[in-house]
């Protein structure tokens, strides 16, 4: 009891900062399911003193996922953030085995850029790679979103593969060498199943990156396009709809659920990969 | 049946995207295997390395280069105008009060997020519900910045006076017998950039960091030994000066690469204002601004100008990753 008295500052402390941490979303959650017209008149709160008689409903989702085109903007997200984290996975992880574990001319340097290039505002690219993409023709198409992601993702990625594909045992690739395995098959056989835990929690840095991402689609997607992910849709949609609460909370929410599910499902692999390096660009 | 299509496509696009990729090392992996010893142990480094490299040239290293080329040159990046872009970047008005605005989220978010994140690191050490209060705070990493943006619109509603406030912030002003605020709408000036708007809308990206900051520090007090915080006990220390006289400057490196991915990160961010406010009121921030110059004005020479200020600003960040990394690597 006494103990619970010294700590009770450490209590309050905590909760109220919790609390302040936890209102905005349940807002949004509470008001993504009430009528349109309830939202307007009373706060998302007053629903907490009566909860059964709240008319909570879906109606909301319906409108949002068919009419507002988010249905749709769903899919385009899932099909630019699939390839987006595998394409820069396989490449990284690669060229992480390449440069911890194959002697040749120029890896220390090559590391060092990576280093480098991980805090470089990928804003530099965009004139001219847009320039390019249009000469090209693949601008507003998945494939130059891929690679956009691609080359953004890749110095994370490499950085925090090769600090962990770096650290596994010597002995383990020199005992396979020994018996005459190739570099493939010691990099498929021995060094992926061992980099499981980094290579998750690459992946759940990329997939939380490129599925969250506004601004890279809005400056390869040009306009609107039947390629828009659900951040893009869902800013027009604050754009044009701004005061229509029960359209944007629901569609928000969509926006939000897949990561959310991602982040709980993995969260240990992605807390590791945060402290095994933490100067995400 | 639209839908399953549109679902198999989605599927396709996958398979295809992703499959290619793996299919590319093995077809390359293949042909090399095939080439004498002496040309094999040369080339198969470069196999492994050079698609990733590739990509990293092609998509960040020669666009970066371009781009400073372009920064000296016109809208349509044809004629050369010497420093006239990074003169117009420092004197415009809008550019500014982004300018402003952008050192007002740095220190405001670096440091709110940082301290706050420190005090949940500690605080959350003492409690039996350390799993489940950490895990409140850090989930915001999830949500977009656009969906954030979405949450925090409507925490910041505005309803004029005498009307039921649906935001909670206006709810609880106007409950405490106060006037309804328009948090973002409404100007507090200072130098033309809005202090308030800017305020409210870093306070989202405090929202949405802190969790980070508070899994990496708490990672560094839980490695800080157990018996310099008990002798320090023995002799007398109360909390705070073992917090002030040991756990700060046992995790001070922590904290500085901590401070650092929150600045680099604040210095990109754009998201949050295009979505809130489109940079109007006063809150515009470097990275909108370039984004506004790209496409509204289409003025390629201005746009790349500005990006390369973003660029000169983490230089320093660069160079200490490299410094930093460089010894981590003498130390294994």
């Amino acid at each position: 009891m006494e103990s619970f008295l010294t700590k009770l500052p450490v209590h309050v402390t905590l909760l109220v900062i919790c609390a302040i941490w936890l209102l905005p979303a349940l807002g949004l959650l509470i008001t993504s399911f009430r009528p349109r017209e309830a939202i307007l008149e009373t706060g998302w709160w007053t629903v907490l003193q009566n909860p059964f008689d709240a008319n909570f409903q879906l109606e909301n989702y319906i409108q949002v996922l068919t009419a507002e085109g988010m249905g749709q903007a769903f899919l385009n997200s899932l099909t630019i953030t699939v390839p987006a984290t595998i394409i820069p996975i396989a490449m990284a992880a690669f060229a992480a085995y390449a440069l911890s574990w194959m002697r040749f001319a120029g890896r220390q340097v090559i590391f060092f850029i990576v280093v480098g290039l991980l805090v470089v505002p990928f804003q530099m690219t965009f004139i001219p790679l847009l320039r390019a993409y249009n000469f090209l023709g693949i601008s507003g198409t998945f494939l130059g979103l891929w690679l956009a992601h691609t080359g953004y993702g890749m110095p994370l990625g490499i950085y925090l593969l090769r600090n962990y594909i770096g650290t596994l045992p010597k002995d383990l690739i020199e005992a396979a060498q020994v018996d005459g395995a190739s570099h493939m098959t010691i990099f498929s056989r021995v060094i992926l199943p061992l980099s499981l835990p980094a290579i998750a929690s690459f992946a759940v840095f990329q997939f939380l990156w490129v599925w969250n991402d506004l601004m890279v689609a809005l400056v390869f997607l040009g306009g609107t396009s039947d390629v828009a992910p659900v951040t893009y849709r869902l800013s027009n949609l604050v754009g044009s709809r701004g005061q229509d609460w029960h359209l944007l909370t629901s569609g928000a929410f969509i926006s939000t659920i897949v990561p959310l599910i991602v982040f709980f499902a993995l969260q240990r692999y992605f807390i590791r990969g945060i402290l095994a390096g933490s100067v995400k660009g | 049946m639209e839908i399953l299509g549109r679902v198999f496509n989605v599927f396709l696009a996958i398979a295809v995207g992703s499959g290619g990729v793996i299919a590319l090392f093995i077809a390359l992996n293949y042909a090399v295997e095939r080439l004498p010893y002496k040309w094999r142990s040369r080339l198969l480094p470069w196999v492994f390395v050079g698609p990733a490299l590739l990509v990293l040239g092609l998509i960040l290293v020669i666009p970066t280069l371009i781009t400073i080329f372009y920064s000296f040159f016109g809208p349509a990046t044809e004629t050369f105008v010497g420093l006239k872009n990074y003169i117009f970047a420092f004197t415009n008005n809008d550019m500014q009060v982004a300018l402003i605005n952008n050192v007002l989220w740095i220190v405001l978010v670096t440091g709110v997020s940082v301290s706050v994140g420190l005090i949940l690191a500690v605080l959350m050490d003492r409690v039996s519900y350390e799993p489940i209060a950490k895990s409140v705070i850090f989930t915001p990493m999830a949500i977009s910045f656009v969906g954030a943006s979405v949450i925090w619109r409507f925490v910041y509603a505005y309803r004029p006076e005498g009307d039921n406030q649906i935001g909670l912030l206006n709810a609880i002003v106007t409950s405490l017998g106060f006037d309804p605020v328009g948090w973002l709408v409404e100007r507090v000036n200072f130098l033309g950039a809005n202090v308030l708007g800017t305020t409210a809308l870093l306070a989202i990206m405090i929202w949405l960091q802190t969790g980070f900051c508070m899994v990496l520090l708490s990672a560094a007090v839980k490695g800080i030994p157990k018996d310099m915080i008990e002798a320090a006990r023995i002799d007398g220390a109360n909390e705070f000066q073992i917090f002030w006289r040991i756990t700060i400057p046992t995790i001070r490196s922590t904290m500085t690469v901590v401070a650092t991915t929150i600045i680099v990160l604040v210095l990109k961010l754009f998201d949050i204002v295009w979505v809130m406010t489109n940079g109007n009121f006063g809150t515009e921030v470097v990275a909108s601004r370039m984004i506004k110059e790209m496409f509204k004005f289409n003025n390629y020479g201005r746009g790349s100008a500005i990006a390369t200020i973003l660029l000169i600003a983490v230089v320093p960040i660069i160079i200490y990753n490299i410094h930093r990394f460089r010894k981590q690597e003498e130390n294994q």
